[in-house]
């Protein structure tokens, strides 16, 4: 697993590549920490761009769950696109498309977070 | 050997009410598009052909699974359970119908915790009311006997748990050890749940059992995944608690003790497990949103298994039979 980081204006895109397990859920946590941290009302939006995820496991979507907890809460706001077949249909399965947006492309994310209208 | 499900459900017992039953019946009917059938037999067979939710149901009684070294007969027999939820009444009332009430029986029963939807079906298990009939009941919790008296204990019940006629004895075990009882090798594992669980690994000639319910994964640690993968390791059953979604067992539900399909299917496909068994419905599912997670994660796991051979995936109901 690697992650990669990019902002775009007020938008950082976060893009693991690879799988994301239970032996590496830790590492891709600390990874994601400092973009959670700064992710709040007056931090950046956070977008994962999950095109170059292969595979999930519940470790590693609990780390998701972890940074909407600390994201939300604090004005912040987070979404994923971009995912590949597979790890939609795992998003589906665990419920976790209900627990923040999916977005079918990274663009598709980059202007809803970019809409200064759009709510939280 | 055999396991013999008798009671499926998490929390608390469910029935269908009359409006899901004439729902039940209306459907059958609509796919039946006017056969006639000349007996119940017959009518039966067709039934037993209708998706499983149209002619069936999940079932409503609390924990209580059944493990058959060998099918009894007419002659004393040692019975092996896991916990006295609402579905032992049912079991029970079995074993009089199979003996009669003159036959001494011994029962081995195995207790992941005390909670009452585990302990419920006991003041109803008619056996243990009979002298003759022998109890042994198996768990790691101290407190273990007197949970199992205080639900028989005024006011909550009119009979007192000294006034059953059996031979009641409990036993202490400790997890991790291995001990070998009536004819099985068992080992118990200690689980995450409110007050402690405690999940078992039964191995006979080969065959392994794990039943591990009432116990949730924290996800947090790789030392605790990879001691569950050495738990399941190899199984060709796992009875494992599914009670919530993923998200919701790591969110709403974090901390209520329970567990999800998804994680079921992961630690199942890293153990080499042949079998996995959906267990603990959530008493608020329906038997269409049961049957809906089964399919759902039958597709998890042929999506995730690789060049792995397949896990197969079935939603436990009570009356369910499987044989190893
Ligand atoms: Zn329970
Ligand atoms: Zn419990």
């Amino acid at each position: 697993m690697e992650l990669n980081a990019a902002q775009k204006n007020n938008i950082v895109v976060l893009a693991p590549r690879g799988r994301i397990d239970h032996l590496n859920a830790d590492a891709f946590g600390k990874a994601v920490a400092p973009h959670v941290e700064a992710c709040n009302k007056d931090g950046p939006r956070l977008l994962f761009d999950l095109s170059s995820l292969e595979y999930i496991s519940s470790a590693g979507l609990r780390i998701l769950m972890l940074a909407s907890k600390r994201a939300i809460p604090a004005g912040g706001r987070i979404g994923v696109a971009a995912p590949t077949a597979l790890v939609r249909e795992i998003l589906e399965i665990s419920r976790f498309d209900l627990v923040f947006p999916v977005f079918d492309t990274v663009n598709a994310g980059l202007a809803s977070f970019a809409d200064p209208a759009a709510g939280h | 050997m055999r396991a013999r499900f008798w009671g499926t459900r998490g929390s608390l017992p469910v029935a269908l009410t009359a409006a899901e039953v004439k729902h039940k019946v209306a459907q059958a009917l609509l796919l039946a598009g006017g056969r006639s059938f000349k007996d119940q037999a017959e009518a039966e067979t067709y039934a037993a052909t209708l998706p499983f939710t149209t002619a069936q149901t999940f079932g409503g009684n609390t924990s209580c699974v059944e493990l058959e070294l060998q099918p009894p007969g007419k002659d004393a027999h040692e019975y092996i359970l896991c916990d006295a939820g609402s579905g032992l009444r049912p079991f029970g009332n079995a074993v009089l119908a199979r003996h009669g009430p003159k036959t001494p029986n011994v029962f081995h029963i195995f207790m992941s915790h005390p909670h009452w939807d585990h302990i419920m079906g006991f003041p109803f298990f008619t056996p243990a009311y009979i002298p003759g009939n022998r109890l042994r009941i198996y768990g790691c919790h101290s407190g273990l006997e007197e949970a199992f008296r205080r639900q028989q204990a005024p006011p909550s019940f009119p009979v007192d748990f000294d006034y059953l006629g059996a031979d009641i004895e409990f036993i202490q075990l400790e997890p991790g050890q291995r001990y070998d009882i009536a004819g099985l090798r068992v080992t118990p594992k200690l689980q995450l749940h409110g007050g402690d669980s405690y999940g078992y690994r039964f191995e006979r000639q080969g065959k392994v059992v794990v039943y591990s319910t009432d116990s949730e994964h924290k996800l947090d640690s790789a030392e605790e995944t990879e001691s569950f993968v050495r738990f399941f390791f190899g199984a060709d059953l796992v009875i494992f608690d599914a009670m919530y979604s993923l998200a919701d067992a790591v969110s709403v539900k974090e901390d209520w003790g329970h567990s999800s399909n998804m994680v079921g299917v992961e630690l199942c496909q890293l153990a080499g497990a042949r079998h996995l068994v959906l267990f603990h419905h959530e008493p608020v599912f329906k038997d269409a949103k049961i049957a809906e997670i089964e399919a759902e994660t039958r597709r998890l796991e042929a999506l995730t298994r690789q060049d792995a051979p397949q896990l197969t995936i079935s939603a436990a109901y009570d009356g369910l039979e499987i044989d190893l």
